[in-house]
This record gives C-alpha cells, structure tokens and sequence, in this order.
C-alpha cells in the first residue's frame, strides 16, 4: 500500500490569526498536485500544516488514516518530505556531506552511515545529476545547481510523499523547467506523489495533474488543469482579468493577463 | 573537506595536548625535570619538587577538562544560536554564577572556594534556565535570535545588580575579583571529583546530539521534515552546554575566549560538521587553556597571570579578525 495524505477540516494559522479555513483536501497518490493563490492566501501555510510545521487550530491532516502528529517524528519523516523555500546551508559543507543528511531519519544516534545509506545517497545524485560535484562545496554552487542539491537530499529522504514550498523561486526560466522537469521524472519512475506551491500560473498548468486553487485561506476550487484554469477563476482568486488560450506545445491551458491593458 | 585531513588533525592536535599538559606540570616558578615527573607518577618518593608536580597534576587535569568543556560549549551554544560569535555565556551563564558568587560574599560571608562552586554552579544554571525561558515565550518558541537577545539582556540587568552589590563595599570586591579573573590555579582534586559528573554528562549529551544538531543546521523547516524535533534538541543542546560551562565557570571563575575562538578557528579547518567539530573543539580547547595557562606562569614568574587574562589577550586579535573577515556568515 502506498501512503495516502489527507486533511479533514483543516484550519491553522500563527496565534489567533487564522488564516487556513476549513480546508478539506485529499492529495491524489502518485500524482503531481500544485497549489495556487495570491501572495498571502495561506498556500504555505496550507502546506506547512500538512507537514507538521504549523499545527492545525482545528481539524486535522492524516496519512493513512492516522493523524500526523501521532506519528513519531523519525517514522513520519520516513514517508513525507518537505523541501522548504529556504533551506540554510551549513558553512563549508560538501555536496555529498549535504545529500547525505536526508539519510537522517535512518540512522541510529552515534553510528555512521549503512552501505545502504551511501548506495541510496549516490543513487539521488546520479539522478539530478551531480554526482560530478560530489566533492565540491554546496557555497559554490550556482542556485540552479543548488536547488538540484536540495532536490537530491530529498530523494534521499526516500519518502512517498514529497512537498516542495516554491521550488522554482530565484532560479531563471530554464533552471525553473529543469527542476520541473526532475520532478516529472521522478514522479513517473518512483510513483512518488508530489505536492507544491507554485506562483507561476502556466508553469502550474503544464506540470500538473491536480491543482488546488486557494483564495483568502479557503479551497475555491480543484481539479484537473483544464478544470481550474479559467478565466472565472483566475479573477476570483487573483482578482485578475486574464484570456486563457491552449499552450502550443502541451495543449494544456495557458493564461494570458489583461490588467490595464486594452 | 576530506576525512583523512580530519584524522590527521585528530593525531596532531591529540599530540599537542599530550606535549602541553606535560609542560604544564613541568613548567612553572619552579620547574622541574623528567625524572622527577616519572618519580611522582610511579613511585612514593617523596620531596620538594615531587610535591610541586602532584600539586600541579590536578591544576593541568583540569585545565584539560575546563579546556575541552569551553571548547565544546561554545560549538553548542553557536550552533543552537545560529551565530558564529556566541560563546558559552551566551545564555548569560557567566553573569548569573558571578551574582550568586557575589551574593554569597557579600551577605552569607563564603570564603571558601569549595563553596563558591555551588554557587556558582546553581546560579549559572538558574539564569540559564531563567533566559531559556524568556526566550520561549511566544508561539515559535526559542529561536535562535530570540536566545542570543534574551540572553544579552539578561547578562547587562545582572552584571548591574552585580555591580550595585559590589561597589560600595571594598571587601567583597576583593574576593570577589579573585574569584571573576579566571584561574585554574585553585583546582583541587576534591573540586574537580566534584565537578567531574557533570563534564561527562555534558560531553556525552553533546555527542550524542551530534547528528541531529547537523540536521538541525539545515534550518528549523527541514529539520523538522527529517524527523527533528527542533524544540527539544536546542533544549538539550542548551543544557549540555550550561552544564559544560556552568561547572568550568564555578570553580575557575570566567574565562573568556576560548568557547569562541577554538570552534570559530576548528570550523575554519575542517568545515561545520559536528561530529567532528565537536572532538576537534574539544581538543582545541584543552590546549589553548593549558598553553594559556603556562604562559601565564611563565612570564610572570615566580608569581602568575590568571589564565582568563591570558585568553583575553590572545583572543582579541583572533576576535578582531573573525569580525573583519568578510566571509563571515550566519550559520
């Protein structure tokens, strides 16, 4: 059986801001899921409370039908992942030394790593390609590379659910569609369900294969791209006049905004 | 960074240690030669000069432990912070043990060093406790720069309750200064007996957390995505390091520098993994506070130089230069 992550009721926030509302969602397994919204909506917030790193106000997230917070934290770091916005890079430390520290849920106190440990941490990086820069220091690295880096540590993490907080932020467009692509592609080879925030609105409608539209803290709408990406929507969560045409190249929605513009 | 260059720092640096705790028993205002060191360890010999060694064998052993404890506490303490300036007292562990040590002179009339390390001891670890505190207020809990703020502002509101004891009365501010220079000199076998539970609670508590404080240097967010729970491990992390520092504190008095430049120079090294960080720090450690020590005794011979003024003054070059290093960043 393969891990199942949902969220019944869900409201969260920071002290007695709300800003989650009662969100219902199931994430689809072995699929691509993007969130979307405007700056402030709560899709980070959605996502932290659904790993653990904010708690609910009320309701509550599961993964196989048990509450994530009575998990202990080693198994549940076992099947869901987060790659968050912005992850601190320790001083000095090597691409592989790095890679390696999402073998933590692993390993028992005070010992080193297993042979399965360094099979699986090398594995990752042969599959973002850098293993070449297994020897260098992450600091070096340029962001697009860098990003491979946390991607790689993810992988290694080996989890079945992975959540991703703006992946693609700070890189340029092609740094944006390679990372894009990684996840595609490790999405079809290990069936692993993702999970992401996304700000761009055609880049999430090409990737996708569920989206969640979310305005003021509440779930608008969710389905398939060509489900949500329309021109009411988009003005009911963006506020924003838009002409949605087919993307020529995936024949999948793709939005073209109006603003002020004639 | 290479893990043979880490062993091979690992033997130099255990070698150093080795070559200066013998210095340091052999060195002083009266020194002495090898013969008469091996006459102390191995036989029951007795004279002048073997008794100068026994008296300095328990002043190096815990120079070593003073040593390696700063040393590993000022890696802790910079970590749980996330600042690479935090030293050991950074949880205003030094101010809260000189006003318990300060209170008991000036109305409990304690003379007696013995006595002067529980105070200072319980008033190190009550302060701690008190800034942890103040620093978990408020829904996130204790962040790294809610610690180093409430510990700023807490060590400046006891420092001046210190001073407003001190002042006007000229007696305690003489046993008080003897106390608040940092010296080694005092450690009698009894003391550090005494003492000697809680370095090895510390040291092994700080061990064992190597891994999950590398994790937790990934950021509180992925930390916890890794199984970390980011509250408990800086609490424990903290309390190894007030129990390091709290019992150095106690019975040698403050002893500035060496919690923060040997992590600082060890991470500038071998890079910012704690399981070796950690050993490396600790050794690191050990030396400077002897070699510190023996200059001390040397240069000012036959009398001597408390060791914390010796710290002070080859640490604030090395402070200076960390401050104006451009690549100095947050951790």
């Amino acid at each position: 059986m393969t891990d199942c992550l949902y969220a019944e009721h869900l409201s969260s926030g920071y002290g007695n801001h709300t800003i989650v509302k009662d969100v219902d969602l199931v994430l689809p397994e072995h699929k691509i899921s993007v969130i979307i919204g405007s700056n402030g909506c709560g899709k980070s917030t959605l996502l932290k409370t659904l790993c653990k790193l904010v708690l609910p106000s009320n309701g509550a997230v599961y993964l196989n039908n048990k509450d994530i917070h009575k998990y202990p934290s080693k198994a549940l770091a076992k099947n869901l992942g987060l790659m968050p916005q912005s992850p601190i890079v320790p001083e000095g430390i090597t691409v592989a030394d790095l890679v390696a520290r999402g073998r933590f849920p692993y390993r028992q106190p005070l010992k080193g790593m297993s042979k399965e440990d360094y099979q699986i941490v090398s594995e990752a990086m042969d599959m973002m390609g850098i293993s070449d820069l297994a020897d260098r220091c992450v600091d070096e690295l340029s962001g697009g590379q860098r990003q491979r880096v946390w991607l790689a540590l993810a992988l290694a993490q080996d989890t079945d659910i992975l959540l991703l907080d703006e992946p693609t932020t700070f890189l340029d467009i092609s740094y944006q569609i390679e990372i894009l692509d990684l996840l595609t592609e490790l999405n079809q080879k290990k069936g692993t369900t993702i999970a992401m925030v996304l700000h761009d609105i055609n880049l999430s409608a090409r990737y996708a294969d569920y989206i969640f539209a979310i305005s003021n803290g509440k779930l608008l709408a969710h389905g398939t791209p060509e489900e949500i990406i329309n021109e009411e929507i988009i003005r009911e969560v963006y506020g924003l006049n838009s002409k949605i045409i087919k993307d020529p190249i995936t024949q999948r929605p793709m939005i073209i905004p109006i603003g002020k513009c004639k | 960074m290479r893990k043979k260059n880490v062993y091979f720092l690992f033997v130099i640096l255990s070698l150093c240690l080795i070559v200066v705790s013998a210095l340091s028993i052999l060195y002083g205002s009266k020194s002495v030669d090898m013969e008469t060191l091996f006459d102390a360890l191995f036989t029951n010999k007795e004279s002048f000069s073997i008794s100068v060694v026994q008296a300095r064998i328990p002043r190096t052993l815990f120079g070593i432990l003073a040593g390696a404890s700063l040393g590993v506490s000022g890696c802790l303490m910079q970590s749980i912070t996330r600042n690479p300036i935090a030293d050991p007292s950074i949880l205003g562990i030094n101010t809260g043990a000189s006003l318990f040590v300060v209170v008991g002179i000036a109305f409990f009339s304690i003379s007696s060093p013995s006595q002067y390390i529980w105070l200072g001891f319980t008033g190190a670890i009550l302060t701690a406790i008190l800034v942890y505190g103040i620093a978990s207020v408020g829904q996130s809990g204790a962040t790294p720069i809610k610690l180093a703020l409430a510990g700023a502002a807490t060590s400046m509101a006891l420092m001046s309750l210190v001073n407003t004891i001190m002042l006007p009365n000229s007696q305690v501010m003489d046993s008080f200064r003897f106390w608040q220079t940092g010296s080694i000199g005092g450690a009698k076998w009894n003391m550090i007996l005494v003492l000697l539970p809680y370095f090895i609670l510390g040291l092994l508590l700080s061990f064992y957390l190597s891994s999950s404080l590398n994790t937790l240097a990934l950021g509180d967010e992925l930390a916890t995505s890794l199984g970390i729970n980011s509250k408990k491990v800086r609490a424990m992390a903290a309390f190894a390091g007030v129990l390091l520092c709290g019992a150095t504190t106690a019975l040698a008095g403050p002893i500035a520098f060496v919690g923060l430049m040997v992590p600082h120079i060890m991470r500038l090294l071998i890079g910012s993994n704690m399981h070796y960080l950690l050993p490396l720090s600790a050794l690191g450690g050990s030396i400077l506070l002897l070699g510190a020590d023996i200059i001390g005794r040397v240069i000012a011979s036959p009398a001597e130089l408390e060791v914390g003024i010796i710290t002070a003054i080859l640490g604030a070059p090395v402070f200076i230069y960390i401050v104006r290093k451009v690549k100095i960043r947050s951790l």
